[in-house]
């Protein structure tokens, strides 16, 4: 099977290049995920680098773009991909080395978005009390994996990483707002006014074409949107 | 060129959910907390536990944590320490309402109260009708608890290295632990973290094994740190394999999967586990379990091609519950086998799963060692938390829901130990010019050109070593051959070499340094186990299949320094209780 991966090491290249693999057919199992086989390669070239950690698609370590798509190289199945399958580094953020980019500017726009409960009324002794249906509002929020898929296939956060949220920490405002024992929905929307923040959604969808987990950041961002509308009334 | 330094009140190394739990309660006591770890927090482990967290919270159904320690110190089959356990189980309903009000978004009750399922190993009235213990998340508790822990860390502005790799802990010539040297992944850069106190929060090993349920980061790091600064390794042949497991694969497959109606069958369609325990049936104690599956598989009753496996059944459970209490596990099963589990059983087998042996500590996290001949004393400075430590509350078997509880209530409780230290510790002590200096040899013995052997195929080569010679069943003579083979494969690894000699994310030396931390685990867990002559809980001797409470009721150390055993009593008086005494275990 044949790869073409994105390949920099600024402690020895001057610029990025492709550089092709190639994986012994006999060595692929049936099933075999696109990490199995990065793994095999690097065993072949151990100064191929990128993150992994969990292998089933929960830790979100190891996003990557397969193919000209952002995906979880553990959840991709090496089957279904077109050869040479290309691999490169999530778009439009810094590279470190390979196919690991800098996420620091992905994390600051998560902190952005105060991801935590607020709720400064005194604790009960035990449980604050949530009914089933308040619950299942969270389906589809708290799954977040915080890989970077969404966000970095995103046109809008691309021109503005550092002024655009972006679709994973919208994901997460619009978690917390829709939380029945979080407080703080108008300091919330305030954070989120102003043309950039959460306005440079243009509904593109792109983020929930690829999210690894199934979720949807653009449907979210619409709620926060209808509440923001809601309350300028 | 002078080494990066910084100085923090406390350093934890880890950031799964023990080291978030520990750092949070330190930043929120205005402690300065520093948490060093090798992947972005939110990657840890603490991620992929699935089923739940034990807190006799009593929601579904009547339950008190007396009750919930008889089930842990009968599943740790009497190695447990009760007064540990003790502490544990009283700290669980407080630990869980903690992380409701963090915000974890626990499933819930119609009366808007957590949910909790059926675990195994629980039981009301000290071994009676099966018990409602686990709080969950749907399936994805671990996810929801790590998540919340930190971003409530982000909220209390606890200071992150995140992907910083830690190298080994740092001491003085009084035996005084003064902090770590860890490396910058990203740069390449090493930094001493001077602080006044350590907590190792690392977690376990289940890279040991070929087949296991564990991310690939779980490397045992902070127990090898532990064993070359002279700590013993408390109780390693104490290995657990969980049950389910996808079979060949090793993804885990809840226990609470089970909890919510499920069970095993055999080739023949059988519901084998009846036999094997006629009342908690699929929901024994996860070592009577897993040996019961691997005895249908080696009797001739395995399902598949191969005869190498059993099926998990769901699909009498009904569409609906399985997609709302086990999301989780249907989109594993629908990813990695293409069956969904309302439909199609799911293939599974035993897999190694947690490290129930570790560090040595006392239910404050300080990590304890014998002095000379006489009793445990703490080791000034350094604490251990979660599955690198071992307190011990697993004993010889761990409890499903018990290890997410361990991780907070002795997380926090370290924290609090701390927190009451430094209000006597003021200044940090004077760490000595030279005292990083075997940490740096330890980075810098990767920086040789690369000749010898790959990393990647001695590590191929000790999890296939581990599965064979230590896995579910053992004996003498498959232990003591497997224990050479470990200790050359160690020797091997001093001659290998790497090809990757960049300074930016060098993952070779990273999965080099971890494979060092691998191989001398591997050798304390196959040492203890060859020395352990009966069954006990995990360990299940062929040649020894009796527990024998006359010799073995006692905790093993291995010496890291000479390979030697020694051994310690079990803590059998609980805080305020009465003692358990040791009974036959059935269930």
């Amino acid at each position: 099977m044949k790869f073409s991966i994105y390949r920099y090491d600024p402690d020895q290249d001057d610029k990025p290049y492709m550089r092709d693999y190639v994986l012994d057919d006999a060595r692929i199992e049936p099933g075999m995920m696109l990490l199995d086989a990065l793994l095999l390669l690097k065993a072949q070239d151990e100064t191929l680098s990128f993150r992994r950690s969990c292998g089933e698609g929960v830790c979100g370590s190891d996003g990557m773009n397969i193919n000209g798509r952002n995906g979880l190289a553990c959840v991709t199945p090496l089957k279904n991909l077109a050869q040479p399958v290309k691999l490169r580094p999530l778009p439009g953020l810094p590279v470190i080395r390979d196919l690991v980019v800098d996420l620091a500017q992905f994390y600051s726009q998560y902190r952005a978005a105060r991801p935590w409960l607020i709720n400064d009324e005194p604790c009960p002794e035990v449980e604050r009390l949530q009914t089933p249906a308040e619950r299942e509002r969270l389906d589809g929020l708290y799954e977040c994996i915080l890989c970077a898929c969404c966000s970095t296939a995103c046109p809008s956060f691309w021109w503005n990483p550092d002024k655009f949220l972006g679709p994973a920490a919208l994901l997460q405002s619009w978690r917390f707002l829709a939380d029945s024992r979080d407080r703080a929905t108008e300091e919330r929307l305030d954070g989120l006014e102003g043309p950039f923040r959460l306005f440079r959604c243009h509904t593109i969808m792109n983020c929930v074409d690829v999210c690894p987990k199934g979720l949807n950041p653009t449907r979210a961002i619409g709620h926060i949107k209808e509440l923001m509308v809601k309350r300028s009334l | 060129m002078t080494l990066a330094r910084r100085r923090f009140d406390t350093l934890i190394i880890g950031a799964g959910g023990g080291g978030l739990r520990a750092a949070l309660q330190l930043a929120q006591a205005d402690a300065r907390v520093a948490v060093v770890s090798k992947v972005f927090p939110t990657r840890s482990h603490t991620v992929a536990a699935q089923g739940g967290v034990n807190a006799a919270l009593a929601n579904v159904l009547p339950d008190n944590w007396h009750w919930h320690m008889f089930d842990t110190v009968k599943g740790s089959d009497y190695l447990g320490d009760q007064d540990a356990i003790e502490y544990m189980c009283r700290a669980a309903p407080r630990v869980v309402y903690e992380l409701e009000h963090f915000g974890v978004p626990f499933s819930r009750l119609e009366s808007g109260r957590i949910y909790q399922r059926a675990f195994g190993g629980q039981s009301r009235d000290f071994g009676g009708e099966q018990a409602v213990r686990t709080c969950a998340a749907a399936d994805r508790t671990g996810h929801a608890i790590l998540h919340s822990l930190y971003q409530q860390n982000i909220r209390a502005r606890t200071h992150f290295f995140d992907e910083y790799f830690a190298i080994d802990l740092v001491k003085d010539d009084e035996g005084y632990f003064l902090g770590a040297l860890a490396v910058d992944i990203a740069s390449g850069e090493p930094l001493l973290i001077e602080a006044k106190t350590t907590i190792l929060a690392t977690g376990g090993a289940g890279q040991l094994f070929r087949t296991n349920t564990n991310a690939l980061i779980n490397t045992g790091d902070g127990m090898a740190m532990a064993l070359r600064a002279g700590i013993p390794l408390q109780d390693m042949e104490f290995f657990q394999f969980h049950p389910t497991g996808i079979a060949g694969k090793g993804m885990l497959i809840t226990e609470g999967a089970r909890g919510e109606g499920g069970y095993l069958v055999n080739a023949d369609g059988e519901r084998f586990m009846e036999r094997y325990a006629p009342n908690a049936r699929d929901l024994a104690s996860r070592d009577v379990v897993s040996r019961a599956i691997a005895t249908e598989v080696r009797e001739g009753r395995g399902v598949g091609p191969n005869r190498d496996h059993v099926l998990l059944k769901l699909d009498h459970l009904g569409a609906d519950i399985v997609r709302k209490r086990l999301p989780g596990i249907r989109d594993m099963a629908l990813t990695f086998l293409h069956i969904d589990p309302a439909e199609t059983p799911i293939p599974v087998y035993p897999t190694a799963h947690y490290t129930m042996g570790g560090i040595p500590t006392d239910r404050h996290g300080q990590v304890v060692v014998p002095v000379a001949q006489g009793a445990e004393e703490p080791v000034p400075g350094l604490y251990a938390v979660g599955e690198c430590a071992c307190v011990s509350v697993h004993g010889a078997n761990r409890l499903g829901g018990n290890s997410l509880l361990d991780i907070l209530v002795f997380g926090r409780a370290a924290a609090n130990h701390v927190i009451a230290q430094l209000g006597e510790q003021r200044y940090h002590r004077q760490m000595p010019e030279r005292a990083a200096e075997p940490a740096l040899a330890r980075l810098a013995r990767w920086e040789r050109p690369g000749q010898g052997e790959s990393v990647g195929a001695l590590r191929d080569e000790l999890a296939r070593v581990m599965e064979d010679h230590c896995g579910v069943f053992r004996n003498e003579d498959v232990l003591r051959e497997g224990l050479d083979k470990v200790r050359t494969l160690r020797e091997r690894l001093q001659r290998a070499g790497i090809d990757d000699h960049s300074r930016v994310f060098n993952t070779a030396r990273m999965e080099a340094l971890e494979l060092e931390n691998l191989m001398d685990i591997a050798v304390a867990t196959v040492t203890s186990a060859l020395a352990r002559t009966e069954s006990r809980g995990a360990h299940s001797r062929i040649d020894y299949p009796e527990r024998d409470d006359q010799r073995w009721l006692r905790h093993s150390l291995y010496n890291g320094a000479d390979g030697s055993m020694d051994y310690k009593p079990v803590r059998m008086k609980p805080l305020t209780v009465e003692t358990f005494p040791p009974k036959p275990r059935t269930y």
